[in-house]
């Protein structure tokens, strides 16, 4: 018992709750939703399962990259266009070597992909820490400025190219899974392992909770702040080559379009705080999880184009007052007390620590 | 002959879980009284208060408001019962006007939208009614003191007739002065017949405006008297549950032995300075030595500690550490040459709220070395386990969220922080403000076992009283200005600091230097 009431405070609880919701409502509307079969020609697996976590890939990242700068109470906006300019350099690189086998093609182009990117995220990052402009500004003018250049490199085309091992990205298989799928866990698993067991991670949430005070503590803030959006831009290029290696062309205005909102939605559903601080790997991992399974829900549902945007609103605003302690023990009927709440708990905190007097006298 | 009381808690309990926060209390506030609240953080003041305000709901006992019982279901209800309440901190729009923010709610509604002359003019009486009819209301709130918006805030509670007012630490950010003008209008609402509740951790306010006086301990009732029954001794016994005594021996071995201060200091500064915060000025600590910064709030004790910690960047002046020049221009690298500053506003510069006490002790150990290599789990265990339990840290849990502490626990862990880093010179900036004598008299006795471990201490407080006791040697600041020098002695009083603070002149200043045993500074930069 107390270990469910545990449960719900946690926010990430209610992204799981909501994917097994997803998943249910589609296996209504068609019971073989959940099945998985095999392609006779490849031998692959196909599934809607899979189409899930292959989609879910490039959220996962982006997501996980938009944690960190959340959690030093900033934002990314640039996250879908630099998702743009990754696709971009690597078609034009693959096209313009033109070996439709070679790995070192694909190698060239992942590397130069994440150079470009991990340049702009540089400049993302001196205008924050060290100019002092606010996140949102700089990172706004680099969401413009990102799907600029990414015309730039292509010429304003939709470059398509082929290579075969590149392909292989979004839609070979690892185990049964999705490989660019595996490749976002094991991404995941790394820089979780790389934040808990260094101090970036302390680092970046104590100058999140109180900059001032860290900086007291003898913390620098500038480099981890460069760092924190050089490295979301770093893997939001990585997201948007596993976005382009699913149908081998870059959409200069497609590719990434609006993820950057996804990213955000699936940081804040898995619990980490847009006033910064504590941040959760694993919940934002599970929000990216949920977008994804919303993506392809609404797509599966055949909800109308026109009424998709209103349809996802819907569906992340119960979830985020399901997430309110508030709102449920409003609409569940329990008598409302009158201590008042002390907002959302967070996720790493929250292991439910009750007031006591140390806390309030 | 007593009034009968316009609120009485009745056996009041209040738990949380774990916690009895509240002990089957009895309290209660008669009208035209001055009431306070004593009692050491974690007492069960605060959550007494909220009781009273609503925030908190009582689970037995009653409240009783002119005669009815209530209970209430939020601040809202406590407030339509007559209880106004005014917090430690202003809660006011800075960009509004002082009028607005008195009527704010209350407005005059005309047949045209807010009628705004009209309310203007009922501001005005309001503040009137307080002795602040000198006040525009149009003027915006933030052109005024945090004094005068206290009062702003008071006569905002004051608007709806309340006949209960509680003051929560309303003079935690007051001088001197300012307090004496906020007890002049809480005089007058006594007499007007209005029931006060005041909380302070200023025993001098307590003394001189209170009429009665409850003491809490442990959430539960020690006693209510009346306060010309009772002297400080008691009192703080009473509320501490310890022998009085024991405290006051403290530190009073220190400030005798004359120390040779021919040897090289820890810490030297020339002409160290900084444009609008401190004029040039040397000062010199030395190991094992307490120096004492006194001077006003806001006269630049803060900013010279902010400049010898590197937290500001000098503008003039040279740095020595143990006689090598160094260039302190970050708290990286006053930390790296051993300098600790522990900062006045432990809320806004010192806690990372949200960390557990573990991580707030190892944090500052943790950016020496960097973010690559992780302080061993063992190494921090240790850290923390010999902090917690040297401060006796409550409650005893490292991994708690620091901001779930009372302030004196809070800096406590701090302390230990920044002890953890090994300083050879520790700047401690207020670190007895706004926390109960338990923690206080803990703080006090540290900062005398540290100094006789050959660490150098500045020593940074309101409270002249605790700077004369705990110092060698004192440090004068005045207006942006280091005006003297004081080798403390049996003959130096928290007084003969007053009065040499208060000199007009410096020719007066240097007279009382003189006879207290003192040295004006060097005169450069002194010239107002």
């Amino acid at each position: 018992m107390k270990r469910l009431k545990t449960a719900l405070r946690t926010p990430w609880f209610w992204g799981i709750v909501g994917i097994f919701l997803l998943l249910l409502v589609n296996t209504l509307k068609d019971p073989a939703y959940l099945a998985i079969g095999v392609n006779p020609t490849t031998g692959l697996l196909t599934g809607n399962l899979l189409d899930i976590l292959r989609v879910s890939a490039p959220i996962i990242l982006i997501a996980l990259g938009m944690t960190f700068v959340i959690a030093t109470e900033g934002i990314d906006l640039s996250v879908g266009s630099m998702m743009a300019v990754g696709g971009a350099v690597a078609m034009e690189t693959l096209s313009n070597i033109g070996d439709p086998t070679s790995v070192g093609a694909m190698l060239t182009a992942i590397a130069l992909a994440i150079l470009l990117a991990v340049l702009l995220g540089a400049v993302n990052g001196v205008l924050v820490a060290v100019v002092g402009l606010q996140p949102f500004i700089s990172t706004l003018v680099m969401m413009l400025a990102g799907r600029g250049i990414a015309r730039v490199i292509t010429g304003g085309q939709n470059t398509n190219a082929t290579n075969e091992p590149f392909r292989q990205l979004a839609n070979g298989q690892i185990l049964g899974l999705p490989t660019s799928f595996v490749l976002a866990i094991v991404i995941v698993l790394l820089i979780a392992l790389l934040m808990r067991r260094t101090a970036l991670g302390l680092m970046i949430e104590s100058i999140g909770i109180n900059p001032h005070a860290s900086r007291l503590a003898g913390i620098r803030p500038r480099p981890i702040l460069i760092a924190v959006y050089v490295l979301s831009a770093g893997l939001a290029a990585v997201g948007g080559l596993f976005s382009v290696s699913e149908v081998m062309t870059v959409s200069v205005s497609g590719t990434g379009n609006q993820m950057e909102l996804d990213a955000i939605l699936a940081v804040v559903i898995g619990g980490t705080s847009l006033a910064g601080g504590k941040f959760s790997i694993f919940g934002s991992t599970v929000g990216a999880l949920l977008i994804a399974t919303l993506n392809k829900t609404v797509l599966f549902l055949g909800v109308p184009s026109a009424a998709t945007p209103a349809f996802k609103a819907l569906v992340i605003i119960a979830l985020v007052l399901l997430q309110s302690e508030r709102i449920r023990s409003w609409a569940f009927g329990r008598k409302p007390s009158a201590r008042k709440p002390s907002g959302p708990e967070r996720p790493a905190v929250g292991t439910g620590n009750p007031v006591t007097k140390e806390a309030v006298a | 002959m007593e009034p009968t009381a316009i609120v009485e808690v009745k056996n009041a309990s209040i738990t949380f879980p774990g916690v009895k926060a509240l002990d089957d209390v009895s309290f209660r506030l008669l009208p035209g009284e001055v009431h306070t609240l004593m009692g050491e953080n974690g007492a069960g003041k605060s959550t007494l208060i909220k009781a009273l305000t609503g925030v908190y709901r009582i689970d037995s006992g009653e409240i009783v408001v002119g005669g009815q019982v209530r209970n209430f279901s939020g601040t809202a209800s406590a407030q339509a019962a007559g209880i106004s309440t005014v917090y430690q901190e202003v809660n006011l729009c800075t960009n509004l006007t002082i009028g607005e923010n008195v009527m704010l709610g209350h407005e005059v509604h005309g047949w045209a939208g807010i009628n705004w002359r009209r309310t203007h003019e009922l501001a005005a009486e309001a503040l009137g009614r307080m002795g602040l009819g000198d006040l525009d209301p149009r003027a915006p709130l933030s052109s005024i003191s945090i004094a005068m918006q206290q009062l702003v805030a008071i006569s905002r509670a004051m608007v709806t007739d309340s006949k209960v007012l509680i003051l929560d630490e309303p003079t935690s950010s007051l001088d001197a002065n300012e307090v004496e003008v906020l007890f002049t209008v809480i005089r007058r609402l006594r007499d007007q017949g209005v029931a006060i509740l005041f909380v302070s951790h200023f025993l001098d306010q307590v003394f001189a405006i209170s009429d009665r006086i409850t003491v809490l301990r442990n959430g539960q009732f020690v006693g209510e008297y009346l306060t010309r029954d009772l002297d400080r001794a008691k009192l703080i016994s009473t509320m501490i549950g310890k022998d009085f005594e024991s405290l006051r021996a403290l530190g009073s071995n220190r400030q005798t032995e004359a120390r040779d201060r021919s040897a090289t200091p820890v810490f030297a500064a020339e002409g160290l300075g900084r444009k609008g915060a401190i004029e040039p000025t040397d000062v010199e600590i030395h190991a094992g030595e307490v120096v004492g910064f006194a001077g006003l709030l806001g006269a630049g004790r803060t900013e010279l500690a902010r400049l010898i910690a590197g937290a500001d960047r000098a503008d003039t002046g040279t740095t020595r550490v143990k006689g090598k020049k160094v260039s302190l221009n970050s708290p990286v690298a006053g930390l790296e040459h051993g300098i600790a500053y522990s900062t006045e506003s432990r809320r806004d510069d010192g806690i990372v709220g949200d960390l557990s006490v573990r991580e707030n002790i190892m944090l500052a150990v943790q950016a020496r070395r960097g973010w690559l290599r992780r302080v061993p789990a063992k190494e921090i265990d240790a850290l923390v386990t010999t902090y917690m339990e040297r401060f006796s840290v409550r409650p005893n849990d490292p991994d708690r969220p620091i901001r779930l502490l009372s302030g004196g626990n809070q800096q406590k862990v701090l302390l230990g922080r920044w002890l953890a880093t090994n300083p050879d010179l520790l700047l401690l900036d207020e670190p007895t403000r706004g926390i109960d004598v338990g923690a206080k008299a803990d703080i006090q006795e540290t900062v005398a076992e540290l100094a006789e471990g050959g660490m150098g201490v500045v020593f940074i407080s309101s409270e002249l009283e605790e700077v004369v006791r705990l110092s060698e040697r004192i440090v004068i600041i005045k207006d942006h200005n280091k005006v003297g020098e004081v080798i403390n002695g049996a003959e130096v009083t928290a007084e003969s600091i007053v009065s040499i603070i208060a000199a007009e002149s410096e020719e007066e200043a240097s007279e009382v230097l003189a006879h207290e045993g003192g040295a004006l500074a060097g005169t450069e930069g002194s010239g107002s």
